[in-house]
């Protein structure tokens, strides 16, 4: 009895770290802000709330936003796919860095890569169009289809499809049938992700769409920022909410039953059978590579002519000291954050993933678990602004009074980097069949050891992967961080922001410029956190 | 590195730090023993909220500290509604003592919500009442500090070797003679679109829908940031773009190389103030009137031009040697009253998107 009273015990502890975490710097402000809006006498406006639905501009938003994230998710899906199978199932020179080189759009600054995109599409019919906006979409997203599917790519036993393949299904009908449901529950994780960046897209989105296009997101902010219309952007971040809880209930519907994966298996050289696959992922990276291409190619244009100059005046404050920081130091403030916010971010995320993982024998505990999954999905969903703005209007007293504070910053990233570490680590830690546990708690080993041996061990490669992901979120990190940040302790992408908003030649070449370096900083970081692997390798 | 950048706030907001507080007592019980009563020296430090476009040289505010013993903690972040509405949200727990960046489009919402002191310094002359607030739209509460036009600019590169005589006029603008020429960003994304909107309405009165008409059959490009307008639309040196004439600042010229490159249509000018208060609820009023008559001062608006890319409103000022020579001021811009910005902004939005952005 007392034993299971000390598990419970230890469930619920384990259980009250992410909710704490979550509770205090997400719910709580993200409450207020929408309590003010929504019941500004204290008592609810329904009236005033259904004027606003009822308003066709706020139905049109809501459609339209929901309608480009569903798109955009489809297309990352379709381009993602052969790109994970090649990182995960193929082994070839330059494996790690094309890992790590995916993830370049992902950390790179929205309004840079709008510029580069809509330098590239100008005198186009594509400009300000809808096609612009999912393209770009398309082009910051498709890491997290890569880099989450190739994690449990690389667990699936292939001789499945081998001994379908020697029974005589073709290889269409193999992926299809066997590849494509076994894959089904990181399939979904990803799709979930994508989805809510595209439907939390700002900058983005306004442009590329040349400001034509409206989404809740873009709304939220001018209702808040501009007209302080709190009702009305209350409504749309519940709006939020309700699409975060919808999308939570199609995935799990669309997650299907995973299937026990023990270990990773080695990755082979290409074969023939390979050409279609290899063929589009040249095509997805060569995609990608154009507007990259482009941003490399403003950075050493200093004047009309090629040169490193922008690269040399990332050293100084910038054109007329513009900065109150040099570029390089912004970096350093960047990493430093970023850093913190993984910790932090793998923290929360480890040990609300080895709870989820979990089947709960009662009701209850399966519904408590189910909540935790959602409200770790929902700051992914949620706009930055309502988020900053309740950060204002709650941790103002002591012991929690951080609204001044840069501490503030990483725990802003990693509120938004948690839910890709869950994304990542849940399927794999899913897949431990319980038997494998109960095998090992059988043969004595303590619960303590169980977790240590069993579920670190075979996520340990995804707990990389999932590192990686946090990482570059944290150090890309826009919305929230520009809020909160201090001048003196600016980060990277707030710098950029502010060189880009200044006239004169230096100023915007020295932004591409930084842009770069942000990237090949990413790029640095997550190779040599993901030549972790060869030493883990092994354990399992 | 981390720990550098935490201990740079909490070590100076020792106001709100919890721990200190046993270390207080202890000091104060101490004092009371010795039969003092504790003696108020140590180091007021008063938080300026500000937006992300603030910056001034290293050492200006240190200036201010080594004059009056007084540390300045700046806190940016957002554009001057963000800033505005920040203030108004946080009325019951002020973020700060003392607020500049509130402009002539947001001076009213500040004035009206009540979260500003009444306090104007005393430095102000008569040289620049053109820059002060009417009575009642903030005019009680702010002291003028910068102050910026927004003007169409001109690529004049471009319109020499075209040989087509440069606009001058928001008329000009929807002359089929300039068609397809000019770029402006949006007024629901960006203070500069928003500006330019609003001098087309102190321009055309209620006819303003009707030129932004006209302005769209003659081919106007709208985009959504400065960023991308001036960048990637406009045919400046600095840009990529095609289009020969972009909603800008008067001060973009001056920073353009070569200098003079480029221009401004000083008849479609609408002025930007910007303005510094007393936060309401502030502990320390004498200390914050004090750092609001600084950045009055010549010492601070000496710096504003070359780093924030604006006019100093103080007559005292001097600009410095490339301002003087090519930055251009309007001498009869647009403008508007912000009681009346504040009351029909959302509905000027949204009627100029529906024209605009169709």
């Amino acid at each position: 009895m007392s034993r299971r009273i000390a598990r419970l015990a230890g469930w619920v502890l384990a259980a009250a770290l992410p909710l704490a975490f979550v509770g205090v710097f997400f719910a709580w402000p993200v409450g207020s802000i929408v309590g003010r809006g929504l019941l500004p006498e204290g008592v609810l406006d329904a009236a005033g709330i259904l004027e606003v639905l009822s308003r066709p501009r706020t139905q049109r938003i809501i459609a339209f936003t929901i309608g480009m994230a569903a798109a955009a998710t489809a297309i990352t899906l379709v381009l993602g796919m052969p790109v994970a199978y090649v990182l995960s199932r193929l082994r070839f020179r330059g494996r790690g860095v094309l890992r790590a080189a995916v993830l370049v759009p992902f950390v790179l600054p929205t309004v840079v890569v709008g510029i580069a995109f809509r330098a590239l599409l100008r005198d186009t019919p594509l400009d300000g169009s809808v096609a612009a906006i999912l393209a770009a979409l398309v082009f910051f997203n498709v890491a997290v289809v890569a880099r989450t599917v190739a994690v449990s790519w690389e667990s699936l036993d292939p001789r499945q499809e081998q001994a379908a393949r020697v029974l005589g299904a073709g290889p269409v009908r193999v992926f299809g049938t066997l590849t494509l449901r076994r894959l089904a529950p990181s399939i979904a994780a990803a799709a979930s992700i994508v989805f809510l960046f595209c439907s939390t897209a700002f900058g983005t989105v306004l442009v590329l769409g040349g400001a034509k296009y409206a989404t809740i997101e873009t709304e939220i902010w001018l209702l808040t920022t501009q007209f302080l219309d709190l009702r009305a952007a209350s409504v749309l971040s519940v709006a939020q909410l309700v699409v975060v809880l919808l999308l939570l209930l199609v995935t799990r519907l669309l997650r299907g039953r995973a299937t026990t994966q023990r270990r990773s298996f080695s990755a082979r050289a290409p074969r023939r059978a390979d050409v279609p696959v290899i063929v589009a992922t040249l095509l997805v990276a060569g995609a990608l590579l154009v507007p990259l291409g482009a941003l490399v190619e403003r950075s050493l244009r200093v004047g009309g002519e090629f040169g490193i100059g922008n690269y040399l005046a990332l050293a100084s404050t910038g054109d007329r000291d513009a900065l109150a920081v040099t570029p390089w130091q912004a970096l350093g403030n960047s990493l430093g954050f970023a850093a913190a916010a993984t910790g932090l971010a793998m923290l929360v995320g480890l040990v609300a993933s080895i709870l989820l993982s979990r089947r709960s024998r009662s009701d209850a505990g399966r519904r408590g678990l189910d909540l935790l999954d959602g409200a770790l999905m929902l700051p992914l969903g949620v706009s930055a602004v309502t988020v900053g703005f309740g950060f204002l209007i709650t941790l103002n007293a002591p012991p929690l009074d951080l609204r001044t504070s840069p501490v503030l910053v990483p725990i802003a990233q990693a509120l938004v980097a948690v839910p890709l570490v869950v994304r990542t680590l849940l399927p794999v830690l899913r897949s431990v069949g319980s038997r494998m546990r109960e095998a090992a708690a059988s043969l004595g080993a303590p619960p303590w050891r169980v977790l240590l041996t069993i579920d670190l061990g075979v996520s340990a490669r995804a707990a990389l992967a999932a590192t990686g992901l946090a990482f570059t979120v944290a150090l890309g990190e826009f919305g929230a961080t520009t809020f909160l940040s201090r001048p003196d302790a600016a980060t990277l992408p707030v710098v950029i922001y502010r060189l880009i908003g200044l006239p004169g030649g230096d100023n915007a070449g020295m932004a591409t410029a930084a842009s770069v370096v942000l990237a090949a900083a990413c790029v640095a970081v997550v190779a040599l956190v993901e030549r972790l692997r060869v030493d883990t390798a092994g354990a399992f | 590195m981390h720990n550098r950048i935490l201990g740079s706030s909490s070590a100076r907001r020792s106001r709100t730090r919890v721990d200190i507080i046993p270390l207080a007592a202890l000091a104060a019980s101490a004092l009371l023993l010795a039969g003092c009563t504790p003696a108020a020296d140590a180091p007021v430090t008063l938080v300026l909220v500000t937006h992300d476009s603030f910056a001034l040289s290293e050492g200006t505010l240190d200036a201010f500290t080594a004059e009056t013993g007084i540390v300045v903690d700046v806190q940016s972040g957002g554009d001057a509604g963000e800033l505005v509405n920040k203030l108004v949200l946080t009325k019951d727990s002020p973020l700060g003592d003392v607020v500049f960046g509130i402009d002539n489009t947001f001076a009213s919402r500040a004035a009206s919500n009540g979260v500003l002191e009444e306090y104007v310094s005393g430095d102000l002359t008569a040289a620049e009442s053109p820059f002060r607030l009417p009575a009642g739209s903030g005019g009680e509460y702010l002291t003028p500090i910068d102050s910026g036009d927004v003007c169409v600019n001109v690529d004049r590169e471009w319109f020499a070797a075209a040989g087509i005589p440069e606009p001058t006029t928001l008329d000009d603008l929807i002359d089929p003679a300039y068609a397809g020429l000019l770029v402006v960003e949006a007024a629901n994304s960006s203070s500069p679109g928003l500006a330019f909107l609003l001098a087309t309405i102190a321009a055309y009165g209620d006819g303003w829908p009707d030129y932004w008409s006209a302005l769209v059959d003659n081919q106007v490009k709208v985009a959504a940031s400065w960023s991308d307008a001036y960048y990637v639309d406009f045919s400046g040196p600095s840009s990529e773009g095609d289009r020969p004439l972009v909603v800008s600042y008067a001060s973009s010229p001056p920073v353009e190389v070569p200098p003079g490159s480029t221009g401004v249509l000083l008849q479609t000018c609408f002025r930007q103030t910007e303005y510094a208060g007393v936060i309401a609820g502030t502990e320390y009023p004498a200390e914050a009137r004090q750092l609001v008559d600084f950045l009055f001062s010549p010492i601070v608006q000496n710096d504003i031009p070359e780093n924030m890319y604006v006019f100093p409103v103080n007559a005292e000022a001097t600009l410095p040697a490339t301002w003087a020579e090519y930055a251009e001021v309007a001498t009869d811009p647009w403008e508007l009253d912000p009681a009346e910005i504040d009351a029909n902004r959302e509905r000027w939005i949204a009627e100029w998107a529906a024209i605009a952005t169709p």
